[in-house]
């Protein structure tokens, strides 16, 4: 059975010249970068050649590259750098919808005495900028808004967000993990201090992450150690998939307008297709501010998890925002704070695209998810004809 | 990923007996769809001989609770009333080979079904809507009574408040039940249970004194709550022991408000305020 990937918003395949120009140094470019010897000492090049090509996606000076070992660990040390440079502000602005490397960490702070206030959304995920800056004050040390959400897709106007706090001197923070090659960034006109991208969700390996730091920004190491990136992270590089990223900022870039055009129009196919076949079916998202790979759909009265399960046996493979699929009693985080009902909430199911997706594998997943939900509505007792006439 | 068993992919992946019996001799229905799940479950019993003739059922949830109602409905047929009513939540997660622990309420749902149907049957007084059983609801989040989780803790000796979650959902919303799940633990095990301090007798107040502190109390104790869920509440109006309530935001219009009107609004009133208090919603 073929596997039909649409679950890119999770993590994404390794570009394979990615891998090529990993390989070296997995077999016989082992050398540490921080050693006198050439045979180590080289390496550094490539370090540095991958920390120019990052820059050059988003529009950065390749000093302002910080490696680091994931998103979570970028987000994390934004945070943590924030409240260590301005020890006298104990307050954080956020979102209701953010990332768990963000609210998780924000509701850590906030046992520690941290105020943190977390903006609500409106039922399309969208924020209201009134609301950001009534919430700043003198004490608050950081805004942390997310460039777009993981779940739904929404794309936030961080130009916009990023001008408000700018205007109130406050350090700003974007999770852009989901943004950075999808959609083109100029951190030369975008006023944001602190930004975090991923290298696995754009065609690079797990384990390597970068936190863009305006040049100029108080900052505050997290993880303490060696010399490494001028000090501002211990630990030996993770060469090869530093390496790696670097490639796949340069080969994004390369992709960029097919990824704002044809990914595009197959989800919006997969999407339109969906919604018309399947009745009481629920787009959940701003329908125009949206990544252009992701679909957030829910099918009411049936269960995400059940749906997943179904979708897995025909090879298909998507995420779900169901109590069940997370390991938690509670259905998404996101969905709840759009005001998503529980009849829709719990039946949500993303799928998320790549370059590599095609014609032929949407078409396939446009035949079989409506008699996966058909199925599963038979089993469910709310499913019935009073629930057509609900709606 | 969910560790399922080939029993539990096969029950999911080719229910037995899905669907609803005409005029049945027993039925029950619980959870709901706010929850997470809910099962619907109807019999067919021969009245001389009280054997279960027939069983289906529907259901609302995740794979393995598709899978434990169609492995209950198997195990039901052929069996007398009375031999049915010994079935236990191990029983079932037993037959499918064992559940993941996360998914242990699932099998504890379709035990649930079970007694509601048969003491339908039996004419016995049906557990009131919205609680599993009768008892006293200790967590609001998801409706569940202190004697469902004593009887979960007991039958399946459970220890920790995750474990209890995992079996019957208590405990996996806000979290302000966990203190009382442990006590419930404690006391099911036998333990000297956390001592329990007697409420003070409330003294009698005047109609200011009591108005302020009902607005104190939304103030303090549940607006914060629902605020984090996206709504808001005000108090509009109290009239003797009527308090008139408006929600807002999230809250208006949603299909759980009446519940959280009556399981967290008025619940906190009448602990905190006077025990005689009932609360209303004024819509707009």
């Amino acid at each position: 059975m073929k596997t039909i990937y649409l679950d890119n918003n999770a993590t994404t395949c390794i570009d394979p010249i990615v891998l090529d120009k990993m390989m070296p140094f997995l077999k016989d470019r082992y050398g540490n970068p921080s050693s006198m010897h050439d045979f180590g000492g080289t390496v550094m090049h490539d370090v540095d050649r991958a920390r120019e090509q990052i820059a050059g996606l988003i529009n950065a000076d390749p000093r302002e590259i910080l490696f680091t070992s994931c998103g979570t660990e970028s987000d994390n040390t934004a945070l943590l750098s924030a409240l260590e440079s301005y020890p006298d502000k104990r307050h954080i602005i956020t979102t209701r919808v953010e990332h768990s490397a963000i609210l998780n960490m924000c509701k850590h702070l906030s046992k520690k005495g941290y105020s943190i206030t977390y903006l609500p959304v409106d039922h399309e995920g969208m924020i209201d900028l009134r609301q950001l800056e009534e919430a700043i004050t003198p004490d608050t040390a950081l805004v942390s808004i997310m460039y777009a959400n993981n779940e739904t897709g929404v794309v936030y106007p961080i130009d916009k967000i990023a001008q408000i706090v700018k205007e109130r001197s406050v350090l700003f923070h974007t999770d852009a993990v989901q943004a950075v090659g999808k959609l083109p960034l100029d951190l030369k006109e975008l006023p944001v201090d602190m930004l975090s991208l991923s290298g696995h969700k754009l065609h690079a390996p797990k384990g390597v992450g970068v936190l863009y730091i305006r040049r100029g920004t108080r900052f505050q190491p997290y993880i303490i150690g060696g010399h490494q990136e001028h000090g501002r992270r211990g630990g030996t590089e993770n060469v090869a998939s530093i390496v790696g990223l670097g490639y796949a900022c340069e080969i994004a870039q390369k992709h960029m307008d097919y990824e704002n055009t044809e990914v595009k129009r197959l989800r919006d196919k997969l999407e339109n297709a969906l919604l018309s076949i399947v009745p009481n079916s629920i787009l959940n998202g701003h329908r125009e501010m949206r990544l252009p790979n992701t679909t957030n759909i829910s099918f009411e009265y049936v269960e995400g998890e059940g749906i997943l399960l179904l979708l897995n046996e025909k090879g298909v493979c998507a995420s779900s925002g169901s109590a069940c699929t997370s390991g938690s009693i509670e259905p998404s985080h996101v969905l709840r704070a759009m005001g998503v009902p529980f009849t829709a909430a719990h039946g949500s199911i993303r799928f998320s695209l790549s370059r590599y997706t095609t014609e032929a594998e949407i078409d396939f997943v446009i035949k079989t998810v409506p008699p996966v939900i058909d199925r599963l509505r038979e089993i469910s007792p709310f499913w019935g004809k009073d629930n057509l006439a609900v709606r | 990923m969910w560790d399922y068993t080939d029993k539990v992919k096969d029950h999911f992946l080719h229910p037995r007996n899905v669907g609803e019996i005409e005029n049945p001799d027993a039925e029950a229905e619980v959870g709901n769809i706010t929850c997470g799940d809910a099962l619907r479950l109807t019999l067919r019993i021969d009245k001389k001989t009280g054997i279960i003739q027939d069983a289906k059922f529907k259901t609302f949830g995740c794979g393995s609770a598709i899978a434990s109602s169609s492995v209950l409905t198997e195990l039901l047929k052929g069996k007398t009333v009375e031999d049915a009513r010994k079935i236990t939540n191990k029983e079932i997660a037993g037959f499918l080979g064992g559940l993941p622990r996360e998914k242990m309420h699932c099998s504890v749902m379709g035990q649930e079904a079970l007694e509601k149907a048969l003491a339908n049957y039996l004419g016995e007084e049906a557990p009131e809507e919205h609680t599993h059983e009768e008892g006293e609801i200790i967590c609001h989040c998801f409706g569940v009574t202190d004697s469902l989780i004593a009887r979960v803790v007991r039958e399946n000796d459970l220890h920790t408040v995750e474990e209890v979650t995992n079996f019957c959902k208590a405990g996996g919303g806000c979290g302000m039940c966990h203190p009382s799940i442990e006590d419930i633990i404690a006391q099911t095990h036998g333990a000297q249970a956390t001592q329990i301090v007697e409420t003070q007798k409330k003294k009698v107040l005047t109609n200011i004194q009591k108005i302020t502190l009902i607005q104190q109390t939304i103030d303090r104790e549940i607006r914060p709550q629902i605020q984090a869920d996206g709504g808001d509440i005000e108090l509009i109006d109290v009239v003797g022991n009527r308090v008139l309530v408006g929600l807002r935001g999230n809250c208006a219009g949603c299909r759980t408000a009446q519940f959280t009107l009556q399981h967290a609004v008025e619940a906190k009133l009448r602990e905190l305020v006077d025990e005689d208090i009932f609360v209303e919603e004024v819509r707009e």
